[in-house]
């Protein structure tokens, strides 16, 4: 990916796809021909996440019906902090964020200080150094896991919440986002500083990361949602219930109530509520992230 | 300060930055990378101490029928759910791509579910694939289809992940395609409508080709990520009814973690990598040769 086109994505354009400025303003009709197409699409889309939402509210009759009961008689929020009594979801809630914010302010300050090295400054080594990282890219976790449980292992991390946090702590991903950003800051404004005696720590922190936002925020709002979502290495490193992770705990509350539906649909929505906070807080980062990598992988 | 000591202080410096970062990707990335390979030729049980057996674990992997079996779903589920996942991003993205009246409010529909994880998409799915009281199988009905087993049947249990995992995916798809889509130059479109061009023939001859490199992009992107499925076996099937979810890194995480069979589970990550390096390389090849670039 090139640099000049990396922080090009039509982010607003995606968002709002308003008439641009430049062109009259055509008449919108209040229906055209794509609704046809665009309805359906857009029920299928929704009609999983609705008919969770609705069975989180039912009892546990309503859930064993058919043909299925579409309005429940009434709204069971019980359902909700019931949840929270038979499980440690709220530990494992707390662990979970404790988990993705340490690992999203890793990734901030860790990745910023290289991608800066990489690409302000002459050093040995250098070159080679950023293709290894980059390899790493391209190899999936699951390829590499078994040596990295026994790394994990041999440092004593194992059923911490710490195996989940220092091997994330900065990577490729980062290092090459941000490194990708910092070469099109204009340099001079750098060299000005360093002649006003800034050190260079001092610009990187005073001049480069405030002009940084938005690449820092698409870092963050990826990692974040990399950390929350992830199961495959929690589940490998956590035994104790108490140190699960939300998408680990999901998993033995589903085996413990299998018939249980409006719980197990409950807890469902209480894992997804912050992905999807977020999601509607930071919309433009979670699609400059997809536009310009592959967010969800 | 002499330029010598500048360039000297600029070695220092830049390590002095990068090697945190270097570190951690070193050890947590690199270090594996080879030490994967390494245990791929050992007997080992992460255990006892591992034993040198050369090419053995291959050879053993050609003859191993779950291992054959693992590699045939994974053929089956990449090969429909990279072009229906691709497919549909590209008919999510055309559709979305107009100025009309709620258009915001589809987009969301459709973006909505990328952020959701696969653990919370599956326990969601299990409810509205459940063969007795789920929504899919009274929606179906109504058409006149089915009941279906879903998950639970062995000729389905496939298909259902793909049709589940195909949900969860179009809409990134679609937004990768939105934002090629913005990148199409209106001046061709016009160009084209001026000279008479019909709304399909633009499609055809502009549009589509213009998408080559998202098109590229997301056919690799996807099959890598298919041939890595792990999360919503392991939480929906198993691998079963039978076998006949069994896909290979869900077979790996069984030998190494389960059975502690490490080494072979190693070979068998290193097959995927291999896989996953050729598909890489056919990324680039085709790249150069065939896409065209608009710029």
């Amino acid at each position: 990916m090139s640099e000049r086109t990396l922080f090009e994505a039509p982010v607003e354009a995606i968002l709002k796809p308003l008439p641009d400025e430049g062109e009259p303003t055509r008449r919108r009709f209040l229906f055209s021909g794509w609704h046809l197409v665009l309805l359906p699409l857009a029920v299928v889309m929704i009609v999983p996440l609705l008919w969770m939402l609705i069975t989180s509210v039912e009892t546990l009759n309503e859930t064993r019906h058919f043909p299925p009961i579409l309005v429940p008689h009434q709204i069971r929020w019980q359902n909700y902090t019931q949840v929270l009594r038979q499980a440690p979801f709220a530990r494992w809630m707390l662990n979970t964020l404790i988990v993705t914010t340490l690992v999203v302010i890793g990734n901030l300050f860790f990745c910023s200080l290289a991608g800066y090295a990489f690409a302000r400054f002459r050093f040995f080594g250098r070159d080679v150094v950023f293709l290894l990282v980059l390899a790493t890219l391209m190899v999936p976790f699951q390829v590499i896991m078994i040596p990295t449980f026994l790394i994990v292992r041999k440092l004593g991390l194992i059923d911490t919440l710490w195996a989940l946090v220092v091997p994330n702590l900065a990577g490729a991903f980062g290092i090459f986002l941000l490194r990708q950003f910092f070469r099109t800051l204009p340099i001079e404004l750098e060299e000005a500083a360093r002649i006003d005696g800034a050190s260079r720590l001092g610009v990187l922190f005073k001049i480069v990361l405030p002009l940084s936002g938005p690449a820092l925020a698409t870092l963050a709002v990826v990692t974040f949602l990399w950390t929350w979502n992830d199961f495959l290495w929690p589940l490998i490193t956590l035994y104790t219930p108490t140190h699960y992770t939300l998408q680990v705990g999901l998993t033995t509350f589903q085996g413990a109530h299998q018939t249980n539906t409006h719980l197990l649909m409950a807890a469902n929505v209480m894992s997804m509520v912050p992905v999807l906070l977020l999601f509607f807080l930071a919309q433009r980062y979670f699609i400059r992230g997809i536009a310009t990598t592959g967010l969800k992988g | 300060m002499n330029v010598r000591r500048i360039a000297q202080s600029e070695h220092v410096v830049g390590w002095a930055f990068a090697l945190p970062a270097v570190l951690l990707v070193v050890t947590f990335g690199i270090v594996p990378i080879v030490w994967s390979a390494l245990m791929s030729f050992q007997r080992n049980n992460l255990l006892a101490p591992p034993q040198w057996i050369g090419l053995e674990n291959y050879r053993a992997l050609g003859r191993d029928p779950l291992f054959k079996a693992s590699m045939v779903h994974a053929v089956v589920y990449t090969s429909l759910f990279v072009p229906l996942s691709v497919g549909g991003g590209l008919f999510a993205a055309i559709a979305l791509n107009r100025k009309v009246v709620g258009i915001r409010v589809y987009r969301m529909a459709v973006f909505v579910p990328v952020v959701i994880s696969s653990i919370a998409t599956a326990i969601m799915f299990l409810w509205l694939f459940d063969p007795t009281f789920g929504l899919a199988n009274w929606i179906l009905g109504k058409l006149g289809l089915g009941p279906f087993g879903f998950f639970t049947s062995s000729d389905g249990a496939l298909y259902s992940i793909i049709a589940m995992t195909v949900w969860g995916w179009i809409g990134f798809d679609a937004i990768i395609y939105l934002a090629a889509l913005q990148g199409i130059p209106q001046e061709l479109v016009e160009a084209a409508a001026i000279d008479g061009a019909r709304p399909w023939g633009i499609f055809r001859t502009i549009t589509l080709p213009l998408l080559g490199p998202a098109t590229l992009f997301l056919v690799v992107f996807s099959s890598i990520n298919a041939i890595q499925l792990f999360d919503e076996v392991y939480l929906l099937t198993n691998g079963g009814p039978g076998t006949s979810t069994y896909v290979p890194v869900f077979y790996l995480y069984q030998l190494a973690f389960a059975q502690g069979i490490a080494g072979y589970a190693a070979a068998i990550a290193y097959v995927l990598l291999v896989v996953i390096l050729i598909l890489t390389a056919i990324q680039l090849w085709v790249g150069k040769r065939l896409v065209y670039y608009a710029s």
